[in-house]
Formats: structure tokens, C-alpha cells, sequence
């Protein structure tokens, strides 16, 4: 604290400031060579794509700026329903993985079935291809007639992205669980708090910190599997562009479609990278390297 | 009067290891107690014991007049009745410091937060660290961060303080404040059973030294008795290491 002021008050030396002066015009080296280096790299791109023999045809079935703009709205329409199949997802994958997660770690004999249940469902889901689940769910349960009513296709395969996701998000967990150390459970159990209240208050809180970066991820990587309900006939934007594809017979819709998936993944994945800096920084408090 | 704790010849291993063998001992209430011995010669271990956080393999434990070595005994309610604190402090650290404090109080005992809070506010008080109620632990210095795990310990009225070489992880220069909390508890008739390398500070604060070789308890005594006149060549040994 009192190094700052110090430092504030003095004048550097001239040595220090030579120093500060050379590191200045390396920076500024370093950044207009990155610059004309970029610029070079992407006009060499460029040219190579529009040289090719196939590129009139490619821009014109791809890349239509007219048929974009006509193809919007559907598309926008079916990304609506991606976004509230997303919300629901992420909300019940967090629960269920948590879920799951908590019960690996039980302990005493009684628990033995749910504890296999459990490391059963995650070896099962982490396997299976999430389409072959999205069939599964998507044929299966209707089958069963629970209900008189049709059940809506997003409906069941939120469902299936839930079973799916939560598997991975629940081994997520669980190594947050493990990383927290041993030693915060003893403090914790030595007050005389049993063993849910300390899982609750002192070992999950801290495992979730821990996980998060590992966690929004997963979240990213659903974001875009969200677009596989469309199997099911749910219309959403993957939907919406193959009706579009087919009174059109030009691909510029699945080009609208794939612009708004990452529009939508791009606050998330910023989101993830700077949270994990953030947490990096606090673990490593002024060290540089 | 009744002791507070009482071991009857209680042994406890680690695999093949045999950490205690066979130790004995009874606390009276007051009564500052005093572990002394090498590392590995089982105080730690002893202390664990005594909180359950270890189960001996054979002998009892009393405290007051119930044996809590019985296995039906609800291990988390005799972890109430005593306070442990930790080489490491072993704060959490994702709750602010005064959350740290009133987590026992809320929790297990089921005070209610504005009584919990005042009494925790207080005890930081005492430690002058009230100013940092609301701060995460890890912006305090060791000897804070300890400090702060002993009024944890003691925030539930314990009838009974253990004190895990407490000063052993900090700066040399933080150690004063820490002992002299502890002497503080003392001399207010806190019951404590202490495992230190702080030789000078037993001899001033001990009413007992209990000296512990290989997980036996080899001597023990008044500090003058122990210090001044250790009739076993192994205490004189490790006392020798000391001066």
C-alpha cells in the first residue's frame, strides 16, 4: 500500500524512464505489425475463395442477400422457440446434474441403489449419441400414452437435452466437489454441522465457484445442440430454414440460421472466458506469470 | 469435581501404524492443559480423537459424565459441546469473516441471525477486528485469520477448547497476538487442551505439561516440575532441542 505512494511522489529515474520509453515503442511496434499482418493473411483468403471456379454459383445459393432478408422472419420465429427450449434446458440440466451429483457423494449402505442408479445414468448418457436420446425420447414416450393429449415435440426434446446434458454437467460437479479441500469439510463437521448442512453450506457453494468455467461451457456447447430438436418436427430456426431451403431452393436461410446460433453464443462465450480470468487472476493475486 | 474430559487407555492406528498406545488422561474444568512432544508422537491425533473426528480402535472417552466413544452417540452433538482449532485456520473462504464466526451459532444451534450476528460482532470486537466483519478471510494476515478461527471455536460456549499447534503455520512476528488471545481465554477459566511447540508459552500459561513420545504419554506434570526437572532422559532430549 504505502510502495504506491511512495512511487507516486518520486520522479523515476532516467534509467526507469529509458526503460518506459523503449517498452512504448515496442508496443506500438508489436501492434502495426499485427495489423499488417492480419490484413495481409485475409486478402490472401479472400482471393483464394474468389478464384475459385465454383464461387459465383456458392455466393449466389449461400450467400443471397436477398433471400436472407426474406428468410428472416421465419428463421427469427423458430429461434424464439431455440431460446425458450434453451432456458428450460439450462435451468433443468443445472437441477438434475446437481442432483445426480449429490448422490454420488452419500455415504452408509442404504443408499448403495441410488448411488449405482446414479453413476449408471451417467456412464449410459455420456455414451449415448444425443440424436439416438432425442428418437428415443422423442417416439418413446409418446408410446407410453401418459397423456391423452399429443405431447409437444420441443417439450420432449428439452427433455432429451436435459438427460443428455445432465449426465456431463453432473461429473462437472462432482470434480468440483472433490477439488474442494478436505480440510474446509473437517473445519465444517469440527462445528458440529452434519453432513448435509456441510455439503450445502460449505462444500457446494465453493465447488460451484470452482466449476462455473467448466460449466458455462457445457452451456455453450448446448446452445447449439438446442437446434437438434428439429428432428423431432419441432419448428424451430433449423426447421424454419429448411421450409425456407425448400420454397427457395437456395441455402442463404441455413446461413441465417447459423448467424443467429452464434449471435447467441457469443455473449456466453466472452461471458466464460472472462469469468475465468477473473478467477484466475484472484488465484494467482500478483504474480505475472 | 467432576473432570470435563476423561481418556481411559485409548488406542487408535493408522493402517499398520500405531499412533496412540494406549493413553490416559483426565481434564478438570479450568484446567489448561498442555501437549508437548515431537511431530508424529500422536497429539494431533489425540486431539482428533477427543473431537471424534477420528474413531479410536479401542478405550474410552468421557466428557462430562458421557462416554462419547459410543458409537451411538450423535457425533455432531458432542462436536457442539467442544471447539477445535486448526494448524491451518481452516476458515471458509467464500463467508465473510463474520458469517465464518456465526456459522455454528445459526446453524447448529439455531440462533436466530440478529442475536448470532451481535454476539459475533462482539467477539470480533474483542479481537479487534470488527472493522473486517463483512470482509472475505482471505484479506486477512495469518495471525487475524487465526484469531478469527479461535472466537469461531469459541462462539457456542464450548465446554472445551482444543488448540492444534495454532501458531505453527505463522510469521514469528504474529505469534504474540494469537497466544496472548489464548491467555486471555485462560485466565477467563476456559477448559483447553493445547498440542504446541511454544515451549515458552506452556511454561507460563500451562497448568500441566503432558509429554507424549511415540503415542505414549511418557511424563507429565506443572510446568516447573516437566521444564525444570524432566526425570526421563527422552523428555530431557526434547526439551534439550529447545534452549
Amino acid at each position: 500500500m504505502t510502495g504506491d505512494l511512495d512511487q507516486e511522489a518520486r520522479r523515476p529515474s532516467d534509467i526507469e524512464l529509458g526503460r518506459r520509453a523503449f517498452r512504448r515503442r515496442q508496443s506500438t511496434r508489436s501492434v502495426l505489425v499485427s495489423v499488417a499482418s492480419t490484413i495481409v493473411f485475409a486478402v490472401v483468403v479472400w482471393l483464394t475463395i474468389i478464384n475459385t471456379p465454383g464461387w459465383a454459383r456458392v455466393q449466389s445459393t449461400f450467400f443471397d442477400p436477398e433471400v436472407f432478408v426474406s428468410a428472416l422472419p421465419r428463421v427469427w420465429d423458430g429461434f424464439l422457440l431455440n431460446l425458450r427450449v434453451l432456458v428450460f434446458a439450462v435451468i433443468g440440466t443445472a437441477v438434475f446434474g446437481l442432483l445426480i451429483a449429490t448422490l454420488r457423494t452419500l455415504r452408509g449402505a442404504v443408499f448403495f441403489p441410488l448411488r449405482a442408479l446414479a453413476a449408471g445414468y451417467t456412464d449410459l448418457f455420456r455414451g449415448l449419441p444425443l440424436i439416438i436420446v432425442l428418437y428415443l425420447v422423442g417416439y418413446g414416450i409418446p408410446g407410453l400414452r401418459f397423456t391423452e393429449e399429443r405431447i409437444p415435440a420441443e417439450v420432449l426434446g428439452t427433455i432429451a437435452l436435459v438427460l443428455t446434458y445432465s449426465a456431463y454437467v453432473s461429473e462437472v460437479f462432482r470434480a468440483g466437489i472433490e477439488a474442494v479441500h478436505p480440510s474446509q469439510r473437517l473445519a465444517a463437521r469440527s462445528l458440529g454441522l452434519g453432513h448435509y448442512k456441510t455439503l450445502r453450506l460449505i462444500v457446494m457453494p465453493q465447488a460451484i465457484r470452482k466449476v462455473t468455467p467448466a460449466l458455462m461451457n457445457d452451456f455453450v456447447a448446448m446452445q447449439k445442440d438446442v437446434g437438434l430438436i428439429s428432428v423431432l418436427g419441432a419448428v424451430d430456426a433449423v426447421r424454419g430454414a429448411q421450409i425456407e431451403v425448400a420454397a427457395s431452393f437456395d441455402y442463404t436461410p441455413y446461413v441465417v440460421a447459423g448467424v443467429l446460433f452464434v449471435l447467441l453464443a457469443l455473449p456466453l462465450i466472452r461471458l466464460t472466458d472472462w469469468y475465468s480470468a477473473k478467477l484466475r487472476a484472484r488465484e494467482q493475486m500478483g504474480s505475472i506469470v | 469435581m467432576s473432570a470435563v474430559l476423561r481418556l481411559e487407555d485409548v488406542h487408535k492406528s493408522f493402517g499398520r501404524t500405531e499412533v496412540l498406545r494406549g493413553i490416559s488422561l483426565e481434564v478438570a474444568a479450568h484446567e489448561v492443559v498442555v501437549l508437548i512432544g515431537a511431530s508424529g508422537s500422536g497429539k494431533s491425533t489425540l486431539l482428533r480423537t477427543i473431537n471424534l473426528l477420528e474413531p479410536i480402535d479401542d478405550g474410552r472417552v468421557w466428557l462430562g459424565d458421557r462416554d462419547i466413544s459410543d458409537p451411538r452417540v450423535r457425533a455432531d452433538a458432542v462436536r457442539s459441546r467442544i471447539g477445535i482449532v486448526f494448524q491451518h485456520y481452516n476458515l471458509f473462504p467464500h463467508l465473510s469473516v463474520l458469517d465464518n464466526v456465526t456459522l455454528a451459532l445459526r446453524h447448529v444451534q439455531g440462533v436466530d441471525r440478529a442475536a448470532a450476528e451481535q454476539r459475533g460482532l462482539e467477539l470480533l470486537e474483542r479481537i479487534g477486528l470488527a472493522s473486517f466483519a463483512r470482509v472475505f478471510p482471505d484479506r486477512l494476515s495469518g495471525g487475524q485469520q487465526q484469531r478469527t478461527a479461535i472466537v469461531r471455536a469459541i462462539a457456542t460456549n464450548p465446554e472445551l477448547l482444543l488448540l492444534d499447534e495454532i501458531t505453527s503455520a505463522l510469521d514469528p512476528e504474529l505469534v504474540g497476538d494469537v497466544l496472548a488471545l489464548v491467555r486471555e481465554l485462560a485466565d477467563e477459566g476456559t477448559t483447553i487442551v493445547m498440542a504446541t511447540h511454544e515451549m515458552a508459552f506452556a511454561r507460563e500459561v500451562a497448568d500441566r505439561i503432558v509429554f507424549l513420545d511415540s503415542g505414549v504419554i511418557l511424563e507429565q506434570g506443572s510446568p516447573s516440575e516437566v521444564f525444570g526437572a524432566p526425570r526421563e532422559p527422552r523428555t530431557r532430549e526434547f526439551l534439550a532441542r529447545f534452549l
